[in-house]
């Protein structure tokens, strides 16, 4: 390792920074007892940036030289910018020299297109093969699969890495055609589909063979980026949702739009980010996947956008009054998930807890039910406070607005289930 | 007022509380000797530590509800939390006197108040997997120190051995002053003194730090920087997650280091 290296990989974090899945979790690979790493199925992250994201991969790009022109993308063939190329060997040695000194959880290594797909690949492919074979290393491989690379390959890929991923980027494919026009769905559904094929053939393989090799244990992701092109919300989370059930995805990232190339006149002009919306659309996935919600009854064609002012459950309670207040005493666990103030740990530990007596206000507020938001949508043994019926939506929509910061609570939980615990 | 005295180990406080159960005595305070004071007006009750009477009310326990249930109040005792012993004592009280499981009837205070506990150590021991640095010494050992808020290393171990298997590191935690030695065959239990480690800083000493570890500190450091989206800066929410006290670890927040460097 060379000090010039300090620079290549400066070049490269600051072309790979902007995919924004960073997750290394949903993989339990062993250390097989004389190597080194292994996975946590929770994933760890090591650090935190100053834009509040959580730093668990080494993300790097093996190379930022590309020769598609996505106009949304910094690394696109058409800027000027400084561009640079590791060796396969090079990415090797910094992954396993951060890993050893517990900086990382693994490799995230995504590349810029040059030649070809298969050369790319391949290339990507010898990273992760090397790592595991050469280095016995077990930590964490995310590959991003390059659209267009052979069957062959994915399945190389699939073997050494625990999680795959193909960009979808944008929601609609005229859309996509319009600023990514070496792109087209096809070609990013194609390789989505081979993964999504193979990993439940490995899965039918390993109960058969238990020591069956494993094919991207921790599944495939996919990354939408929002506001770089007119669609809404409904269209993002229609798609997100299929993707979720017909490609069997683990994890759709949002990623909100941040002009690199202001120039490119297809793109919309933004003073900044578009971060709550951002926000707003993670939480409505996480009600879509852990609260039992459909797409439908979050955006609809009512309500084609999320509410940037107030997080998607409360917007749904205030849209539905009609099925508030629900008794804590006696509701079903879905019904309880939908109350605003209510995770998943206290709508279950309320379960578990009222068999044993009634509950009351004071046993809500130990369990971690933030009683500020859900009062207006319960009843239980004691509360006389007015809900949501007395007070009309509007009020309680004011109520919650004038409180100022509305979502903490839901951010935070949000947070913690994102990287450091169990997902149920 | 009862006061049982023990010697601030795990099986010391499980035997007090055996002791107070077979003796039908209702304790008005568990403590160890170490912040023991006299009180002239206290019947005071001097534990003798026990393996078998330790055994008897684990096993109890065990039978009651499950091993889990044990480690949990295990993880509540490291939380040296004021009163722990108490805590400790009303749970496994409860747990004995109600003829089912009780570890999830979230509506009695008590286990309530040990998972809220648990739930503190929990996230600590998470830090500490998350924010260990080792620097690489000259004879090739990963040295790490760590200054936990409670006293959480043990729990960490487990992973560290798993996951570092190959090579040799020691994580010091330099608040109570021990740590841990795996030297490719064992974890032992060690302590040090402070001749080649800073433990005000946690870093090891230049002349002992191998040749390649700055280099690589710094390209770590080079990488964080560069990583952060400047126009997604949000600093509250960068130090929620990353509170202040754990940045004399992280090379990737050190300041003298890079000024050193470059
Ligand atoms: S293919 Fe498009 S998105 Fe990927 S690196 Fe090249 S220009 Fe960027």
């Amino acid at each position: 390792m060379k000090p010039e290296t300090v620079n290549k990989l400066k070049i490269s974090a600051n072309a790979a920074k902007y995919d924004v899945s960073c997750a290394s979790s949903g993989s339990n690979r062993p250390n097989n007892g004389k190597g080194l790493g292994n996975t946590n199925p929770w994933g760890i992250c090591h650090s935190f940036t100053e834009d509040g994201r959580c730093i668990s991969l080494l993300k790097l790009m093996l190379t930022n030289y590309c020769i598609y022109d996505c106009a949304y993308c910094i690394n696109r063939k058409s800027n000027d910018i400084r561009r640079t190329t590791f060796s396969v060997k090079e990415v090797v040695d910094l992954t396993i020299e951060f890993y050893r000194r517990n900086y990382i959880e693994g490799l995230f290594l995504s590349s810029g297109i040059i030649k070809n797909p298969d050369y790319t690949m391949e290339r990507m492919v010898s990273v992760a093969k090397d790592l595991r074979l050469k280095q016995n290393y077990n930590g964490y491989i995310h590959l991003k699969s390059i659209p267009g690379s052979s069957d062959e390959l994915q399945q190389q890929a699939g073997l050494y890495a625990d999680r795959l991923s193909v960009n979808i980027e944008i929601a609609s494919e005229s859309n996509l055609k319009m600023i990514a026009p070496d792109k087209s769905f096809a070609s990013i559904l194609n390789p989505m589909n081979t993964i999504k094929n193979k990993i439940i053939e490995n899965k039918e393989e390993r109960r058969k063979f238990r020591h069956a090799p494993r094919f991207s244990p921790a599944g495939q992701s996919t990354q939408l980026i929002v506001g770089a092109t007119p669609d809404s919300d409904q269209r993002i989370l229609n798609l997100a949702g299929n993707l979720y059930n017909s490609k069997n995805l683990k994890r759709v990232y949002y990623s909100g739009y941040i002009p690199v190339n202001n120039y490119d006149k297809r793109l919309p002009a933004l003073n900044e980010p578009p971060l709550k919306r951002e926000n707003r659309l993670y939480q409505a996935d996480w009600l879509f996947r852990f609260y039992h919600f459909s797409i439908n009854e979050i955006v609809n064609d009512d309500h084609p956008d999320l509410d940037l002012e107030i997080d998607p459950k409360l917007s749904y309670a205030l849209r539905n009054p009609w099925l508030f207040p629900v008794d804590i005493n006696k509701a079903n666990y879905e019904t309880i998930l939908r109350v605003p103030g209510i995770g998943v740990l206290s709508a279950k530990k309320i379960i578990l807890g009222r068999k044993y007596s009634k509950l009351n206000l004071s046993n809500l507020k130990k369990i971690g039910v933030v009683l500020k938001r859900a009062k207006y949508f319960i009843t239980c043994n004691e509360l006389k406070a007015p809900t949501i019926n007395e007070l009309l939506p509007e009020n309680v929509r004011k109520i919650f607005l004038n409180e100022n910061k509305p979502a903490k609570q839901f951010k935070k939980s949000f947070y913690k289930q994102l990287s450091l615990f169990p997902v149920n | 007022m009862n006061l049982f005295i023990y010697d601030q180990t795990f099986e010391g406080l499980l035997t007090a509380i055996h002791d107070a159960i077979d003796l039908n005595i209702k304790p008005d305070k568990i403590i160890s000797t170490k912040f023991f004071q006299d009180d002239l007006f206290a019947t005071k009750y001097d534990i003798v530590t026990d393996s078998d009477k330790f055994d008897k009310i684990w096993n109890q326990i065990k039978e009651k509800s499950n091993e889990q249930n044990c480690q949990r109040i295990f993880k509540a005792y490291l939380s040296e939390t004021s009163d722990i012993e108490m805590i400790i004592y009303n749970y496994i009280k409860l747990i004995i006197d109600t003829p089912y499981n009780v570890e999830v009837n979230f509506s009695e205070d008590s286990v309530i108040k040990i998972n809220n506990i648990q739930k503190k150590i929990g996230r600590e021991a998470q830090r500490v997997l998350m924010f260990v640095r080792f620097q690489k010494t000259v004879d090739d050992i990963y040295y790490a120190s760590f200054d936990p808020k409670y006293n959480v290393i043990p729990l960490t171990v487990a992973h560290f051995r798993n996951r570092f298997a190959d090579q040799k590191w020691v994580i010091f935690d330099t608040r109570r002053k021990f740590g841990y030695y795996y030297d490719l065959k064992n974890v032992r239990e060690i302590t040090i003194g402070n001749q080649k480690v800073n433990f005000e800083s946690g870093k090891v000493d230049n002349d002992v730090l191998h040749v390649s570890e700055k280099l690589f500190q710094k390209l770590w450091k080079g990488y964080y920087d560069t990583i952060n989206i400047k126009e997604r800066k949000n600093i509250k929410v960068h130090m929620q997650f990353l509170p202040k006290r754990f940045w004399k670890y992280l090379p990737e927040k050190d300041f003298k280091n890079t000024l050193v460097m470059s």
